[in-house]
């Protein structure tokens, strides 16, 4: 009999006021008895239409079975044959939008806690000690992949499965891309990161740090070393700027910068060797889950004060709602419909020595009004005249989007991209215009979600075998 | 982990060691730089390259003891290895039409000013040197700078060697003599570049400055070594290091650059006190 409760079991969390001030992990994940209590509300549907919402189609209903039977490790072994990250998509996968949005438990109540599930298994396999990984046959041939974030490290795992000889190269000194970069601890302990990438080592993928694609090495020197594929996974890491006055002060940052300072180069810790500012007053602009971490590291980081501005309305608001609850439990301030139209700066005219001159004194910021829907199909935000005010901040962190890097582009006769500097691909293989290359995950979409980029990642991967058993 | 395979200090202050990089020996041209850390958990800095040996596989760079890192770095020797070792990055400096070259290098600027005389001088181009230092003590790489150029002037600012005085002021006597410069080649302090620019100006005589603002990927991920050229955002790391010195914003530079002051003198002083602590 399925347990019939409307409401997901809640996640264990930290206390807000508490995990507001640390970098641990805010939610603690499922105990086995919640998970199997949890598995319990799944129907078990045949037509199964979660797997259908599910961008590397897990077999989900199945591996909520094994959790019902007691096999965690069972269901473990059931997500890995489609996806390589549990641990990571388990925590940063947008499920609301996704498998859970299918689930016809949620058609009437709250869906099944899919993700939380998943979360709950991989975590419960990797704390098993000595997992022993097959590592296939060697078939002869070899593919790079370049860049090892999402979709990187997916066709990379994909690819070693199948027997390819698999080598990774990544620009920065530690494996993970995005995971390690972007995504903060108290969100995706990088712990797990490491341990996946472990996984794929032991797989047999060689993984080469300070290798810089396009400039260490190019695209055409990798087929020259007997690459026979290569699939592009570099991302999009390109920061946008707002192009308003005081951009350049100090104290103003691009979400990119902040997150690598804090999460890469660990400058939150004691002692840090990458400074960071410690701001007490920070406003982050913008409203996706890039601006959710940046708002929150800041917090974590010692501000008082922490506003998001977002030029739209809460319903706008791109970031998962999960992210947006944890921001408001933890009392980040949001000012919504309001927009920045310059950034102040300390400026003492009598002494140009003043150590504090060039530091952000605050934002001018404009109120805002959804007008008509814009191509996107979002009501247009414009601008109320005559509505400006100023928030005191000294730190102003800028999180409205990156483009893809155009290092690679710039560097490949061949390889075309769009308007928008993304890699122009074939949707159902991920090949590019140029014989042989592959991409996928943000390099090709632009800013997306850690899912979409493994999805690309996995199409590739059987894209590529395909073309080289079919040379 | 890359091994340091030889080491030679300069002056004081100013050491140069080649690096064990053999892919990245084979690609770095003049002007570009590449970034390292010390020690797994260190920060990364942005060092220009200030040569290659593309045979032995090796890199060399030539660095200034300014802060926590390039201590920690300056207390390695031949055959200890550093952690990381990426590059090259950056764009290499155009030599291309140039035939006569006035390259006006600072300090340890003039370390990032060397490997692009060897460059022009292999190329065929004429080369005048113009290199300053505060005093005799930290004169650095004369000898090099001298097989490289045509001609070679040496300032110091308190006249304890060479010429007492700036460096733009050789400069502007050499173009008010109505010298003439396909290219003049600024690399130094940020303040330094900004008279070379103003001395050249109303000559007209076309300006290239080296940026090294502070960074942290140097792919052109985070953003934070931007600078304002000709009213544009511009990444110094993919977008640079050089700039058309008329167009660079050097007074933003230098504020941005200020951003950590405190903050690398404090890290200098711990990584001396741990150093005082080890030699006791």
């Amino acid at each position: 009999m399925p347990n019939m409760s409307p409401k997901k079991n809640p996640m264990p969390s930290q206390e807000p006021a508490i995990r507001a001030r640390n970098f641990k992990e805010v939610t603690l994940g499922y105990t086995a008895e919640i998970a199997v209590d949890e598995a319990n509300r799944c129907l078990h549907c045949k037509n199964a239409p979660c797997v259908q919402g599910c961008p590397v189609n897990i077999h989900i209903p199945d591996f909520i079975q094994k959790i019902k039977e007691g096999d965690f490790e069972g269901a473990y072994q059931t997500i890995s044959l489609s996806s390589s990250l549990p641990a990571v998509c388990g925590r940063v996968c947008p499920q609301e939008s996704q498998c859970e949005s299918k689930c016809v438990r949620g058609i009437k109540t709250e869906p099944v806690g899919i993700g939380r599930l998943e979360r709950f298994v991989a975590d419960y396999h990797n704390s098993l000690e000595n997992v022993e990984v097959n590592v296939p046959t060697p078939n002869g041939h070899r593919v790079a992949v370049v860049g090892s974030g999402p979709s990187g490290l997916t066709c990379a795992g994909d690819l070693a499965k199948l027997g390819y000889q698999v080598t990774v190269y990544e620009a920065l000194h530690l494996a993970g891309g995005v995971l390690v970069y972007g995504i903060p601890e108290f969100r995706l302990p990088k712990k797990i990161v490491q341990k996946e990438v472990d996984t794929l080592k032991k797989l047999g993928v060689d993984v080469e740090t300070n290798v810089v694609i396009g400039k260490t090495l190019t695209i055409d020197e990798l087929f020259e070393m007997g690459y026979e594929a290569v699939f592009v996974g570099s991302g999009a890491g390109l920061p946008r700027f707002m192009g308003i006055p005081g951009e350049s002060l100090k104290g103003v940052y691009s979400a990119n910068e902040f997150l690598t300072r804090s999460n890469l180069m660990k400058a939150y810790e004691e002692n840090p060797t990458t400074p960071i500012l410690k701001a007490k007053r920070v406003a982050v602009v913008g409203g996706g889950n890039v601006a959710m971490d940046a708002a929150r590291t800041a917090l974590r980081l010692g501000a008082d004060k922490v506003y998001i501005v977002y030029r739209r309305s809460l319903e706008e608001l791109p970031a998962r709602k999960e992210e947006v609850e944890h921001a408001m439990e933890e009392g980040i301030d949001f000012q919504l419909l309001e927009n920045p139209v310059e950034i102040l700066g300390y400026h003492n005219a009598e002494d140009r020595r003043d150590p504090k001159n060039g530091f952000v004194t605050g934002i001018k910021v404009i109120r805002m009004q959804l007008g008509e829907p814009d191509a996107s199909g979002r009501r247009r935000p414009v601008e109320i005249p005559g509505s400006e005010e100023v928030l005191p901040v000294d730190c102003v962190v800028i999180s409205i989007g990156t483009s893809p890097n155009p290092l690679i582009k710039s560097t490949t006769a061949g390889l075309e991209v769009n308007r928008h500097g993304g890699i122009i691909v074939e949707e159902e293989t991920g090949k590019t215009t140029k014989e042989g290359v592959y991409a996928g995950g943000d390099a090709v979409t632009g800013a997306a979600t850690v899912i979409l980029a493994m999805g690309a990642g996995k199409t590739a991967a059987k894209a590529i075998d395909e073309y080289i058993q079919n040379k | 982990m890359y091994q340091i395979a030889k080491k030679r200090v300069l002056n004081p202050t100013v050491t140069m060691m080649d690096i064990k990089a053999p892919l990245v020996s084979k690609k770095a041209k003049a002007g570009q730089f590449i970034i390292l850390r010390v020690t797994d958990d260190g920060e990364r800095i942005p060092l220009t390259v200030a040569g290659c040996d593309p045979e032995a596989g090796t890199v060399k760079i030539i660095f200034q003891v300014v802060g926590g890192t390039t201590e920690l770095l300056n207390h390695k020797e031949e055959g200890d290895y550093i952690a990381d070792f990426v590059g090259p990055l950056g764009k290499p400096t155009e030599t291309e039409g140039i035939k006569k070259v006035c390259i006006v290098g600072g300090g340890v600027g003039c370390a990032i000013a060397y490997p692009l005389a060897v460059e022009f001088h292999k190329l065929g181009a004429e080369v005048h040197s113009i290199v300053g230092f505060r005093n005799k003590d930290l004169v650095i790489l004369e000898e090099e700078f001298a097989a490289a150029s045509d001609k070679l002037t040496i300032v110091t600012d308190d006249g304890s060697y060479g010429t007492k005085g700036l460096v733009t002021e050789p400069l502007k006597a050499a173009l008010e003599s109505g010298e003439h410069f396909d290219a003049v080649i600024a690399i130094g302090p940020v303040i330094m570049m900004k008279f070379v620019v103003a001395t050249c100006k109303p000559f007209g005589v076309k300006t290239v400055v080296s940026m090294n603002p502070i960074m942290i990927d140097g792919t052109g991920m985070c953003g934070g070594c931007r600078l304002t050229v000709g009213g544009k955002t511009m990444f110094a790391c993919v977008d640079g290091p050089d700039f058309d010195g008329y167009e660079v914003d050097f007074d933003e530079a230098m504020m941005r650059g200020t951003m950590y002051a405190d903050f690398e003198r404090h890290a200098r002083e711990e990584a001396c006190n741990l150093f005082q602590k080890e030699v006791k």
